[in-house]
């Protein structure tokens, strides 16, 4: 398995209060990496690393080369698009400025028009309401409209935080059919942070378990899946 | 039983010291500008209150300083109240303003407070010199006040009788400033700067406080605005405008927020550093009156970015890193 | 009536320039959450160096095109250098430097170009336009620049992707920088942006009330009011104020308080507004999430 990003010994502090106790783990290539654990565990931390958001330590690695960008802004431009825990969307702003503000970095106007399309073909809800402020969208389109923002930024890995948070059965249904589309024909990593395990276990290729800022379990998602002790001590089912 | 002297204790009995044996050697110039230093202390005293302990931006206090000078010279040159009676009346009347202004102001946060205050500030002077009421202000000329001849029958000359009052209001309004900011009164206003939320849900109506707060400090405003008349004996549109106002904030920043003490640096510097900026137009020439401005802007700005709690701040921290306890 | 009609116009010209004034100051406060109080005084400054230029022989517009081009670049370099270290300071810090800043150019103007009264060229020169009887040619002409700054603003923001990513970048900083914008930027451009529209108010209010270091103050207040009437977080409303108030005030002191008074004018309405309806006429609802 090669891996788009690699994370060792990577520590994540709010203020001076360690959250992340140096973790090692690989998202691996063109495949869904998920990262699972209770509340507060350090799922959100890990992403919000990633991201140059939070202060970091240790060693993260990204396509190959060191990943020493200190600034949010600058990560994005380097492919790595961040569906944040609460969508973050523009509430302000209507549906269509949100899309183009994913696009904002891109030269490629022409690519950008035929990833709109392409958009709206995962998701036809945006095209009728791509007029609409975004903020008086339901959740679930909120949801569909991060996950097209980021993707309009065209990365090569996808951080998503949470995206069934809040919404209802039916909708995370149909959201999830669609990541795994989005990760079989675009060819975007993804690295998924969930709290219902069983919806990410089903998406990934990969998984790791987190517990209080510490790695407990990784590996393949199929054998966490069918590990029993594990899916009962950490899982909760 | 041994009674622990902090460094602070003796600086201020050396500060008291030095007030009350100045009018036996000082010239009667120089009395006069410490007086206007106690004067300017009492004002960045009511300021502080509420900008430094309370967290409120208050641009107009120059206004309520106005309200008290010429409510104190109406009352004495209109009404031939003497000194000692009116500059009380113009006090009171300067918190039930402060009161009154505070009620809607307050509610909405200090963005708000800082423009309306600001517009008081602003339009004072032209409001002072409304020809309308011209019969009570004296227009755009003012009124002349007379001075205090003598206390209490004792030989003195004006320059002294002055400092005296000053003297005596400021050690008053001191011991009253202390008193209020260590109370019950000072940790609820501290609680509402800090955490407005929580303040509230712990029951302290934080509306009311806030808006006594700026009664108060209006209050103190007010009485040295109406010493100020006393001291200079005349009070005119002009001296009111929204320079005072703003020489105010800086002098609270430089001394530092939410000291009692700081005050008087902030006093003493708003008092002589324009005067000895204007020496710098000899070597200069006429513009460089333009300087104490620049002088206050940047020192703000650093004050800021360096000692953010202003100069008694910087003593604190000197004083707690030399070891003596604060 | 005649005479109503002119009090009305000229209310306009000086409502331009409180709108524009109004525009920069709510710019910079829905970015910043903060009130630029040093807003009037950087706009004082650039007027004098537009006179400046002018004194030794710059054509007008040459001056004014130059003024705006350095006040732009002089507000992206106070926000960088003077602004941004506050920016997790309490906001009572901010609004300190603010005055600092006013106290500081203010100075550099008296120190640089004296304190007399100096008379200021319009380009609007005379007779008035189409030959109307209730507005002179720099009343209309400041006008119509006001309205010109204030569509160019307009389209700039709503179709240009620079100023969507500045309005993203002011709505929600956090997401701005995830999808790639420099949200630090941005806040700098900004300043930019309000110097030099402020520049232009201050071209524009010049030759109606002369040129002095202390020419912006009760310019800056009726600005306040504006802002405060229209609803500080919406920069449309806060330009109906400045006209609104421009009017108002032209009218009041013509015929009710007097021109001695007018000031006081912005204090009531600001403290009206704050009794009355505290998010202004077209501002949001105050609401604190607890």
């Amino acid at each position: 398995m090669s891996s788009i990003l690699a994370a060792k010994g990577l520590k994540a502090f709010y203020g001076q209060i360690e959250a992340l106790h140096g973790v090692d783990f690989e998202v691996e290539e063109g495949g869904v990496t998920a990262l699972l654990g209770a509340n507060g565990a350090g799922k959100t931390t890990t992403l919000r690393a990633i991201s140059a958001m939070i202060r970091r330590e240790g060693e993260l690695e990204f396509r190959g080369r060191r990943l020493t960008a200190r600034a949010p802004e600058d990560v994005a431009r380097l492919g790595v698009a961040h569906v944040p825990d609460g969508r973050g969307t523009f509430t302000d702003l209507t549906v269509e400025e949100n899309l183009r503000l994913g696009a904002y970095v891109r030269r490629d106007q022409r690519a950008v028009k035929t990833d709109f399309q392409r958009i709206f073909g995962y998701f036809p809800r945006l095209a009728e309401r791509i007029h609409q402020q975004a903020g008086t969208l339901s959740g679930g389109e909120q949801q569909m409209l991060a996950i097209s923002r980021a993707l309009l930024l065209k990365p090569s890995l996808l951080l998503l935080d949470e995206p069934s948070f809040g919404l209802a059965p039916l909708v995370v249904a149909e959201i999830f059919r669609i990541l795994r589309a989005i990760n079989e024909n675009e060819g975007v990593s993804i690295l998924i942070v969930e709290q219902n395990a069983n919806l990410a276990l089903d998406l990934a290729t990969r998984a790791y378990l987190l517990e209080t800022g510490v790695i407990v379990v990784g590996g393949a998602a199929s054998e966490i899946r069918a590990d029993d002790a594990v899916r009962r001590a950490y899982l909760g089912y | 039983m041994p009674v622990r002297l902090a460094p602070i204790h003796i600086a201020w009995a050396l500060a008291l010291l030095f007030a009350i044996s100045a009018p036996f050697w000082m010239s009667g110039y120089h009395l006069y500008q410490f007086s206007q230093v106690l004067i300017y202390a009492i004002a960045l005293l009511g300021l502080n209150l509420l900008t430094g302990y309370n967290g409120q931006l208050s641009l107009g206090h120059g206004a309520f300083f106005a309200i008290g000078g010429y409510g104190a010279a109406i009352l004495i040159v209109k009404f031939g109240l003497p000194f000692w009676v009116a500059i009380p009346i113009a006090s009171a009347v300067c918190f039930v303003a402060g009161f009154l202004f505070g009620f809607p102001a307050l509610r909405f946060g200090g963005l708000y407070l800082a423009l309306a205050t600001f517009a008081l500030a602003v339009a004072a002077p032209q409001l002072l010199a409304f020809k309308g009421f011209d019969f009570l202000t004296g227009g755009s000329q003012g009124l002349q006040v007379p001075k205090p001849g003598t206390l209490f029958g004792l030989p003195m000359t004006t320059d002294q009788s002055v400092f005296w009052l000053c003297l005596a209001a400021a050690v008053a309004l001191f011991l009253v400033a202390g008193n209020l900011v260590r109370g019950r009164f000072g940790r609820a206003l501290i609680a509402i700067r800090d955490h407005p939320i929580a303040a509230e849900t712990m029951g302290v109506n934080a509306a009311l406080y806030k808006t006594i707060c700026f009664g108060v400090s209006a209050l103190y405003a007010g009485v040295a605005g109406g010493l100020d008349a006393v001291a200079v004996g005349f009070v005119s549109p002009d001296s009111f405008g929204l320079a005072l106002s703003l020489a105010f904030l800086v002098g609270i920043v430089i001394g530092g927020l939410a000291s009692i003490g700081g005050v008087l640096f902030g006093a003493l510097f708003i008092e002589f550093v324009p005067n000895y900026a204007d020496q710098l137009t000899v070597y200069f020439g006429e513009n460089a009156k333009a300087l104490p401005g620049a002088v206050y802007g940047l020192l703000m700005i650093l004050m800021m970015a360096a000692a953010p709690m202003g100069i008694s701040g910087l003593l604190r921290s000197l004083a707690r890193a030399s070891g003596f306890r604060t | 009536m005649v005479e109503l009609l002119h009090q009305l116009a000229s209310g306009l010209a000086l409502g331009g320039v409180y709108a524009v004034t109004a525009l920069a100051l709510v710019m910079i406060f829905q970015a910043t959450q903060l009130v630029n109080f040093a807003q009037g005084e950087m706009a004082m400054f650039s007027t004098y160096i537009a006179w400046y230029l002018m004194q030794n022989g710059w054509d007008y517009w040459q001056a004014f095109a130059a003024t705006v081009a350095f006040s732009f670049v002089g507000g992206v370099v106070i926000e960088r250098i003077v602004v941004r270290p506050f920016a997790h300071a309490p906001v009572l810090a901010s609004v300190i430097v603010f005055i600092g800043l006013s106290f500081i150019f203010n100075a550099l103007a008296g120190f640089f170009f004296g304190y007399s009264v100096q008379s200021f060229d319009t380009p609007f020169d005379g007779r008035p336009w189409f030959g109307n009887r209730f507005m002179s040619a720099h009343e209309s002409g400041s006008v119509v620049v006001s309205l010109i700054v204030l569509a160019l603003v307009f389209a700039f923001f709503r179709f240009t992707p620079l100023g969507l990513a500045m309005r993203a970048a002011a709505q929600n900083p956090a997401s701005a920088r995830l999808v790639g914008v420099r949200v630090g930027w941005m806040l700098a451009l900004g300043w930019g942006l309000a110097a030099a529209i402020g520049a232009i108010a201050g071209m524009m209010a010049a030759p109606i009330v002369y040129l002095d270091p202390n020419m912006m103050g009760g310019i800056l207040l009726y600005a306040f009011a504006g802002a405060v009437l229209g609803g500080i977080d919406n920069p449309w409303g806060a330009v109906f104020g400045g006209f609104t108030v421009g009017v108002a005030e032209n009218l009041l002191g013509a015929y009710v308080v007097g021109d001695e008074v007018k000031l006081s004018v912005a204090l009531v309405i600001i403290v009206g507004v704050l009794v009355v309806r505290p998010s202004g006429l077209f501002g949001r609802r105050i609401v604190a999430r607890v």
